[in-house]
């Protein structure tokens, strides 16, 4: 068994509540935050631990903080991000409903950290009944005196506030999130400013994932060197795998950054392997975003490198040849899928989300998805393949906010590795609408 | 202050310009086109993407090119920073990718539409977009609706600019409306049918750079090219008075803000001024208005004397910006 660190109890009984937490030692980061450290050390460790932001976009939390401006008698807010929307990725729903008082722990801790004395929990809407778990133990935390006035008999208070979202994936964006916490329209934001220097009313605000706020406490327990020493390289730490698709064990897995993708996979520890023994044909492995990569590129690298599940290995070839390890939404293929169906999924769902202030996304979107659903129903082009890429690569870039790249990114990196398989779509319409799956032998992993 | 070179154009500003704001203190030649940004609004700009330029070099103490285009109407200058508009190939293509965005769901209903000649997408579309279409999709379509007695909106044609909720926001005394939904079925809406009706409502007809937001009292009466404009102004209790009056034969069609070079009203006028003063008695007239030569609203109008020869050796001028100004 590998390191455990955030799921190292979720298997006791009654660990969800207040008592059992805290008869395994939970909230005792709390104390030594609030009674033996300062804020800046706090900062320091987390900083030292090389934890990287689990919402996606992998930024070093520490640096993040550091950056919080702190201008005399302006309020501070510490936000957590569980909104959780993006397809194939679930591993925060699961952390708040198993155990939902490290997430409040960890965020009693950072807020003592970042100086905030009022902070929020922002799910997404869906997740009703997680509102519910949290409330209540937010509840128990304020009657055990972990919340409130004077925490623990020190002069630090902070109130816990959590807020539903209203069913939008947009919100999931940290600048449209606090847009909609303060109860307006989810658009994201302009930057420059920054959350950390304007965020919530105003406000200098850090705004964090849920898993990486759980890993807060571990690192003040145990210090930032203890962190940053699992892991590999800059990847340090333990990650949430939200696993998906066609393989034998479903799931959330907390995995040590470095064990082999060919490794999670197929040991029965993970994902115990592709599902009805059939074969491997494609993995898309940090979340709808991110590229799809075909079976021999997500084992090993372009330069037959086994590839590992880090920040670093799976972005390993760039876009080329590569991916990126995303939120952790790990989505398995076999070879009865068709990269084309699955592509239009993904593009309705783009379009559904995007929020329309902007052009190149409000209508690129739409017009993608349009073109798939011609492709996949037989009634495609090869130049709608071309103007496929054509588009994605004109929304890539140009946008607002990170869900146009989010939106281009499935769509080019299909083209790009599975170019045939559209062709052949749009060529033998004929054999697309008999066969409900499309087979692609040239894509299938040997392993 | 800053230094910054637009298209191997060097400029001294103020801190905090911002780049398109440099640009136009350059000239027009280097002025990138924006459909959004208002700079009589604040918090304008940034959505619809026209005005995206490559910075080549960050600053002087960071000369890292920008890794993406960025929007120059929200992107503050920086000290020894390089920009490259049309000298840009990356620009020219995106600003041609964001026409076609902008134009495949559009009606292209020009020949009907009160806003043709004096468009800001035709205009774009015209100098930067590409002459055929790439899609054959049915577009997106909405129901005509009245906002109030003197202006139509027409939904079909938008494109989603944000310029009147900001007017509504910042200039009036209450926003009642807004954008509803959400991707490419947003809509600028009242949501439940209501009037937009306050002294200033109006001036969301000036801003809207389409035929969006239509003058109920000018709708199918003339296409702007046959009307002269005059500047013109009135006492008023409620705004400066100063409007330009556009002229179809002895009758005052419409009335509307003065615009600028850029296209952009310098005050915005009240709805008094704007749709119960249709009398040449209600005004005192200053003379013609000035309209750039290459805008079809000059065409037949005035001598040809009158167009400066400094104007005609810029290709860059968009056709139809009118320029605001004395006439020598
Ligand atoms: C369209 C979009 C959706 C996002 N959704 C989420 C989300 O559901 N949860 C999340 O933590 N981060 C999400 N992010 C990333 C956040 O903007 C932000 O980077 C993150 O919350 C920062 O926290 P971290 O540094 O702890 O990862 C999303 C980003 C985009 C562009
Ligand atoms: S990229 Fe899409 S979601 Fe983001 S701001 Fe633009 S339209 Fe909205
Ligand atoms: S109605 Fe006109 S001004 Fe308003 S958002 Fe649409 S295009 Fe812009
Ligand atoms: S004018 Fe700059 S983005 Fe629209």
């Amino acid at each position: 068994m590998s390191k455990k660190i955030l799921l190292e109890h979720i298997n006791v009984p009654g660990i969800e509540t207040l008592e059992v937490y805290r008869s395994k030692g939970g909230y005792s980061s709390v104390e030594k935050a609030l009674k033996t450290m300062t804020q800046d050390a706090i900062v320091e460790e987390v900083k030292k631990s090389g934890l990287r932001g689990r919402g996606g976009a992998g930024f070093p939390t520490g640096m993040k903080w550091s950056f919080l401006a702190k201008p005399e008698g302006v309020a501070r807010y510490l936000v957590c991000n569980a909104d959780e929307s993006e397809p194939g990725t679930f591993k925060d729903r699961y952390l708040m409903e198993k155990i939902p008082h490290l997430l409040i722990e960890g965020m009693i801790t950072s807020s003592f950290a970042l100086g905030a004395n009022t902070s929020y929990i922002y799910v997404r809407g869906e997740y009703f009944y997680i509102i519910k778990i949290l409330e209540k133990a937010i509840d128990d935390a304020y009657k055990a005196g972990l919340l409130g006035k004077n925490i623990l008999g020190t002069d630090y208070s902070l109130d816990l506030h959590v807020q539903a979202g209203a069913g939008a994936y947009i919100c999931g964006e940290e600048t449209a999130l606090l847009e909609s916490l303060e109860g307006k329209r989810g658009n994201p934001r302009i930057k420059p400013p920054f959350p950390a220097i304007a965020g919530l009313y105003a406000c200098p605000t850090i705004v964090n994932n849920v898993e990486t706020l759980a890993a807060v406490p571990s690192i003040v327990n145990n210090g930032g060197e203890w962190y940053a020493g699992i892991g590999i390289g800059r990847s340090t730490g333990t990650k949430l795998i939200s696993a998906s698709g066609h393989i034998n064990k479903p799931g959330v897995y907390e995995i040590e950054m470095g064990i082999t993708v060919e490794d999670f996979i197929y040991s029965d520890e993970y994902c115990g392997g592709i599902k009805n023994g059939k074969k491997l044909k494609a993995v898309v492995a940090g979340g709808s975003s991110v590229p799809i990569l075909p079976a021999d590129l997500i084992l090993t690298t372009a330069n037959g490198e086994k590839r590992l599940m880090s920040y670093e290995s799976l972005a390993d070839g760039g876009f080329a040849s590569g991916t990126m390890l995303g939120s952790g939404g790990f989505i398995v293929m076999d070879e009865t899928t068709s990269i084309v169906e699955n592509l239009y999924t993904f593009a309705r769902f783009y379009h559904h989300e995007s929020c329309g202030q902007c052009s190149p996304c409000r209508e690129g979107t739409a017009w993608m998805e349009k073109i798939l659903h011609k492709i996949k129903d037989g009634h495609g082009t090869l130049a709608d393949v071309d103007l496929l890429w054509e588009i994605q690569s004109k929304i890539e870039g140009n946008t607002i906010c990170p869900l146009g790249d989010a939106a281009a990114w499935p769509v080019a990196s299909a083209i790009r590795h599975f170019k045939a398989e559209f062709e052949d779509y749009v060529k033998n319409p004929s054999s697309i609408s008999k066969v409900k799956h499309y087979h692609n032998m040239n894509n299938l992993a040997t392993a | 202050m800053a230094n910054i070179t637009i298209d191997g154009q060097t400029i001294e500003v103020a801190d905090g310009t911002t780049i398109l704001q440099a640009a136009r203190m350059i000239g027009p030649e280097v002025a990138p086109p924006t459909m959004c940004y208002y700079s009589k609004l604040k918090t304008s700009g940034g959505y619809c993407r026209t005005c995206l330029v490559e910075v080549s070099k960050g600053s002087e103490k960071d000369p890292r090119p920008m890794p993406k285009l960025v929007a120059s109407c929200r992107t503050a200058v920086m000290d020894g920073m390089e920009v490259k508009n049309i000298t840009s190939a990356k620009v020219i293509e995106a600003r041609k990718s964001v026409v076609e965005f902008l134009l495949i769901n559009h009606p292209l209903d020009c020949p009907i539409c009160d806003q043709a000649g004096e468009c800001h997408l035709q205009d774009l579309g015209y100098e930067h977009g590409s002459a055929k279409t790439r899609t054959d999709f049915e577009r997106r379509t909405f129901e005509k609706i009245d906002i109030g007695p003197k202006i139509q909106l027409h939904m079909t044609r938008c494109i989603l600019c944000f310029r009147c909720v900001k007017v509504a926001e910042q200039i009036t005394d209450g926003r009642v409306h807004g954008v509803m939904n959400r991707g490419d079925v947003s809509e600028i809406s009242t949501y439940i049918e209501q009037a937009i009706d306050n002294d200033f409502s109006g001036n969301i007809i000036d801003v809207c750079p389409v035929g969006a937001l239509t003058d109920k009292t000018f709708r199918f009466k003339s296409r702007v090219w046959f009307t002269k404009p005059m500047n013109a102004h009135r006492n008023c209790d409620k705004c400066s008075g100063k409007a330009v009056i556009w002229y179809k034969g002895d009758d005052v069609a419409r009335v509307t803000g003065r615009k600028d070079q850029w296209g952009e009203v310098e005050e915005f006028i009240c709805n008094t001024c704007r749709f119960d003063k249709k009398l040449t008695s209600d005004w005192t007239i200053e003379g013609p208005k000035e309209i750039s030569h290459q805008s079809v609203i000059s065409a037949n109008h005035y001598p040809a004397n009158m167009v400066k020869p400094r104007e005609l050796t810029l290709n860059n001028i968009k056709p139809i910006t009118l320029i605001a100004g004395e006439i020598k």
